[in-house]
């Protein structure tokens, strides 16, 4: 049981950005992955998703096994995987609450509906712990949202999903502190054995409320460096020039 | 004299299923006044229906107008031009009971009712097992109800015999026979529809619906409605359902003529699904006296192509009229709708909210027209149309024509045209739903503010409708 990426290469239209990716992630595990503009960490979690404007060229990425490549956006969401938007679409027309039963109902067999006072109960609860305001349930999906409104809401929906691995892709930029702690707790009480999570940040910021157990530098496409914790301090302190590609390294 | 052809007998194992759940049948008619439009055809029709020297008088100088009328081509779509109108049967009348039973309906028929929620009395007429018969039961108690406050609801023939005095009151009036050609063929050749007086103070509780009075000629091609809501009365009238209604014939031609005495309010809400093959062309409008509102909620799916654009003449002071609409064209139908405001009277203010869809080839036109003359004063118009195209070649045009002289008036506009973005469809596809499932929430999400102002069953209906619509969209 893990989410296990080997070997993989994706690119848009005449250049490659991820160039052989290696990653495991198993349950209980929170991993963080950092690393400069365009070393491919926001097009890591797209491609894992299944966003059509990447190709895969080659590699595997197995979900507890199976592998998710040639599934659908949404049977990859089914099948466990989540991914808190960097940049939140809006919706308009469409409630946040009909949007999470909608969600949560595509996950059941044909023809069954969820229960709606459980449905709610939950929600309210959820909410709670995120801070947010009740009329997030009947306003829009993400319309209207401040920045750091949609990032809760992302959370919102995770905690609602319940998903067995979730990458979070920059959930800190454009947060504040107040911010940063409330979702960084949503996040926190999410986090279970059963659970594992993908941390995509530029900041060390996020890691002191989150606490990542792995941390992965990303340079051009790679995983150059893995380390604990003390990475990020360090990668903050020196920022990813010093990082060279330890494979690349060994290989010499 | 009339002799009536025999009756031809179907089997039920003759209805046809598309995939899209229309669905067509052979009709069996007891009177039938055969191919094309002369002055016989309209002796024949006035001869069944009994008519009156006046009415039969009417239809015939109607024919007239309308084979000089030309075809709008030149503002309309060339599309017209196919329409033959030799091809077509203007009057025929279902004399007999069918003799199909809910057991012989095919099957798929069924489950295009069930996967759109159509109560069961509806779905018995629908599927032509029905044409007038236990619905007779539930329209005699809302009749019933509203009698007993004097309302008169009956179809537009028994309104023009019973009641003849208000009828020919009104009758052409509001939409005069050479409107434009099809209200004059639709003047030469009506049958069907509804005539309602309510009289004055009366506030109708129910919701007159057609659907209570469903039989043959309810769903005529060239139904005929007039609706009078004396001073100080309200009424809405719902008319249309959302399932997909069988068409033997292609042409549809309606005129419906609304008039809202002093202070008292209209609202008709239209809900209708042609097949693919229909021609729509309708003439809707009301006329609103001092203080009086008509208010037209409307919603067109399918056909191949719709031509509508309710008006609301606004004669008196302070006079409202209100355009709602939804249009949803998919590959292979033209929706072309809009509004029209004649403001004929100082203080008063128009609305029209129009949204619409293009999904895959489909093409959806607006057609406003706001008329607010000179010599006026504090006349306020406010028109919104947005159009949501869902695939790349998708169309939408908008044609709004405001005119306004004099400047004592407020008017605003704005139009929008989207398309829901792949993005958008990722993100909603990232959270679990299928690609059809994402699209029908983002257009769901599009008509949301509207289709709240359509009653509650309609408002469910139309949802699982757009469900259905979009499912057959998406690769």
């Amino acid at each position: 049981m893990s989410l296990e990426i080997k070997a993989l290469h994706a690119q848009i239209p005449g250049r490659e950005i991820l160039k052989g990716l290696n990653l495991t992630i198993n349950p209980g595990e929170v991993h963080a992955i950092m690393g400069p503009n365009g070393s491919g960490k926001s097009t890591l979690s797209k491609v894992l998703c299944g966003h059509e404007d990447y190709e895969v060229t080659s590699g595997e990425v197995l979900l507890d096994g199976e592998n998710i490549l040639d599934m659908e956006v949404d049977a990859r969401s089914r099948a466990g995987l989540f991914l808190a938007f960097q940049y939140p679409h809006e919706i308009p027309g469409v409630s946040n609450a009909n949007f999470l039963r909608a969600a949560l109902k595509a996950r059941l067999p044909k023809g069954e509906d969820i229960d709606a006072v459980k449905f709610y109960k939950q929600l309210y609860a959820r909410m709670d712990q995120l801070e947010m305001d009740r009329s997030f349930t009947s306003r829009s999906v993400n319309e209207g949202f401040s920045g750091g409104e949609k990032k809760r809401n992302e959370i919102l929906q995770l905690m609602m999903l319940e998903p067995k691995y979730a990458i979070l892709d920059e959930t800190d930029s454009g947060l504040d502190i107040d911010a940063l702690k409330i979702v960084s707790r949503g996040v926190n009480a999410m986090r279970s054995e059963n659970r594992g999570f993908l941390v995509i940040t530029h900041y060390q910021r996020l890691l002191n409320y989150i606490q990542p157990d792995i941390v992965h530098v990303l340079k051009d496409g790679r995983i150059v460096k893995t380390g604990g914790k003390e990475l990020s301090l360090e990668l903050e302190e020196r920022g990813y020039d010093w990082v060279t590609d330890e494979s690349l390294v060994a290989a010499a | 004299m009339v002799t009536a052809p025999e009756p031809v007998d179907s089997d039920i194992s003759d209805i046809k299923v598309d995939n899209t759940g229309n669905f067509t049948f052979p009709e069996r008619n007891k009177f039938d006044s055969g191919f094309g439009i002369t002055d016989k055809t309209v002796d024949y029709i006035a001869d069944v229906k009994g008519d009156p020297d006046w009415i039969r008088e009417f239809r015939h100088k109607a024919l007239k107008v309308f084979n000089e009328k030309p075809m709008p081509t030149h503002w309309a779509t060339k599309d017209l031009e196919n329409i033959k109108f030799d091809e077509f049967r203007y009057y025929l009348s279902d004399g007999q009971k069918p003799k199909r039973s809910w057991d012989d309906v095919p099957e798929d028929v069924k489950k295009t009712f069930d996967r759109l929620g159509i109560p069961e009395q509806e779905r018995k007429f629908l599927a032509g097992v029905e044409a007038q018969y236990d619905s007779e039961a539930a329209y005699s108690n809302i009749k019933a109800a509203v009698e007993e406050q004097g309302v008169i609801f009956v179809n537009s023939t028994e309104g023009l015999h019973k009641y003849p005095e208000i009828f020919k009151k009104w009758f052409g009036k509001v939409i005069p026979t050479g409107d434009n050609k099809f209200s004059a063929l639709n003047s030469a050749v009506f049958s069907g529809g509804s005539f309602i007086y309510v009289p004055p103070g009366v506030k109708v509780s129910h919701p007159l619906q057609a659907y209570f009075r469903i039989n043959s000629e309810q769903f005529g091609q060239f139904e005929r409605t007039l609706i009078i809501a004396d001073e100080g009365s309200e009424v809405m009238y719902m008319e249309g359902c959302t399932a997909p209604k069988f068409e033997t014939a292609t042409l549809h031609s309606a005129v419906v003529e609304l008039v809202a005495m002093k202070g008292a309010k209209i609202q008709y809400v239209t809900v209708q699904n042609w097949s693919s093959n229909v021609f729509n062309l309708v003439t809707k409008r009301g006329i609103a006296h001092e203080d009086a509102e008509v208010r037209w909620i409307d919603c067109n799916i399918g056909s191949r192509l719709t031509m509508k654009y309710p008006g609301v003449i606004m004669k008196g002071r302070r006079a409202r009229g209100e355009v709602i609409s939804i249009a949803l064209a998919n590959s292979g139908q033209h929706q072309d709708t809009g509004a029209k405001m004649v403001h004929a009277a100082d203080d008063t203010t128009s609305n029209v909210i129009s949204k619409s869809i293009s999904i895959g080839q489909g093409r959806s036109t607006y057609r406003g027209l706001v008329h607010i003359p000179k010599h006026l004063k504090g006349c306020k118009n406010n028109t919104e149309c947005d159009a949501l195209l869902i695939n790349a070649n998708s169309h939408t045009d908008t044609y709004p024509a405001i005119s306004v002289r004099g400047n004592q008036h407020s008017t605003q506009h704005e139009a929008s045209v989207s398309q829901v973005s792949a993005d958008q469809i990722f993100y909603l596809m990232q959270r679990g739903l299928t690609e059809a499932e994402a699209m029908s929430l983002s257009v769901n999400g599009f008509i949301n503010d509207l289709v709240k102002e359509f009653p509650m069953e309609y408002s469910v209906e139309l949802k699982r409708l757009i469900d259905l619509e979009m499912e057959g969209s998406v690769g």
